[in-house]
């Protein structure tokens, strides 16, 4: 079981002292070609994009199985409570030093550019997986990711 | 634990095979005794290994040694729940002689990643003094090969998802001999809780 999607510290946490620059760099890769995308669309009609559908989110889930649960830490952490936490910020995780320096929180923007290319949005993250190249199938993940409940207490 | 154990008295649950004509599976005991048979090539072995001389100070990166440690942390991690499976009593023959050998085979990915990391010039990632395992869940045989199916299925994807970012073309190689072996298995998994062994015909 795999070099899992290898993904490792997907999930989490603020920036620390000293990594403010990093983490400015990272939501400088993480909003830039968003803004690349928008100023496209204006010129290029794209096809119509199906609604997000969190049921087919489930089954592209099935690509993170190797690292990643939704109720327990795993290499990568759980993904329970997802929307709205920090990255790296999920306590007890032991996250990459990456990661805690990404100064950003989950949401549908930033997972949408994180799970395109993991390792481009957050170089160091051992998440170590080439990203979800489809729009849509990311898309769904997304949405399935987003209506995860926050996690049961232990 | 308790509740695995109370329910070993039930009998247990096996979805109604395909039928055996259909040509499409193997029947289920045939196909876990060829199982039995499938090893993990001592040449995909050789190869990562062989390729640590030509990767050491060369084209392996930081990068690289990161791609082998994640693989190494999900290959410990997948040692350690099919130990969990074959000591939940859960597990009849022939699956848990298979449980047993697959996680051989991880064990045997597992050791040649981490030799890999370390002529690189890396720090092997340990294994963790606990994992943190569904284990409330897993009431039945069948619960847990569906478990184990489903970390075999991610960790399909997971190496496909690792194999385009080896700067080495030779660990990029090694990395997708062990994604075959990993897809071998969750087929095999598929075929023994009666699903169709092999459902597409690409991984993703």
């Amino acid at each position: 079981m795999s070099m899992r999607p290898i993904a490792a510290d997907a999930i989490g946490g603020g920036p620390r002292k000293g990594a403010v620059h990093r983490a400015g760099a990272a939501l400088r890769r993480l909003y830039a070609l968003p803004l690349a995308a928008a100023v496209m669309v204006l010129v290029i009609p794209a096809e119509a994009a199906a609604a997000p559908d969190p049921a087919r989110g489930q089954q592209i889930y099935d690509r993170c199985l190797a690292c990643h649960a939704v109720e327990n830490n795993r290499v990568g952490p759980r993904h329970c409570g997802l929307a709205g936490r920090q990255a790296g910020g999920l306590p007890g995780f032991d996250y990459s030093d990456a990661m805690r320096a990404a100064g950003f929180t989950w949401n549908r923007q930033t997972l949408d550019r994180f799970l395109a290319d993991p390792l481009g949005v957050v170089p160091g993250t051992t998440m170590t997986y080439d990203g979800i190249k489809d729009d849509q199938e990311r898309r769904d993940l997304v949405a399935y990711l987003l209506s995860l409940k926050p996690c049961a207490p232990r | 634990m308790s509740d695995i154990q109370t329910d070993l008295q039930a009998p247990l649950q096996t979805p109604a095979q395909p039928s055996e004509d259909s040509g499409l599976i193997l029947p289920r005991r045939s196909f876990l005794r060829g199982a039995g048979t499938l090893t993990l090539s001592a040449a995909a072995v050789a190869m990562l290994a062989g390729c640590e001389s030509a990767a050491a100070g060369t084209s392996a990166s930081a990068a690289d040694i990161s791609i082998l440690n994640t693989a190494l942390g999900a290959e410990l991690e997948a040692i350690a729940a099919y130990q969990v499976g074959a000591e939940s009593g859960l597990l009849q023959k022939p699956v848990l002689d298979l449980a047993v050998q697959f996680q051989g085979h991880h064990k045997e990915h597992a050791d040649v990643l981490a030799k890999t990391v370390r002529s690189l010039g890396g720090k092997p990632v340990d294994a963790k003094k606990a994992y943190d395992f569904p284990v409330d869940k897993l009431k039945s045989q069948n619960d847990v090969l569906g478990f184990a199916a489903g970390l075999e299925k991610g960790a399909v994807s997971a190496y496909l998802g690792a194999v385009p970012l080896f700067k080495n073309r030779d660990l990029a190689k090694a990395a997708a001999s062990i994604l075959g072996d990993e897809a071998m298995h969750w087929a095999v998994l598929r075929n023994a809780l009666g699903q169709n062994p092999v459902p597409v015909a690409f991984v993703s």
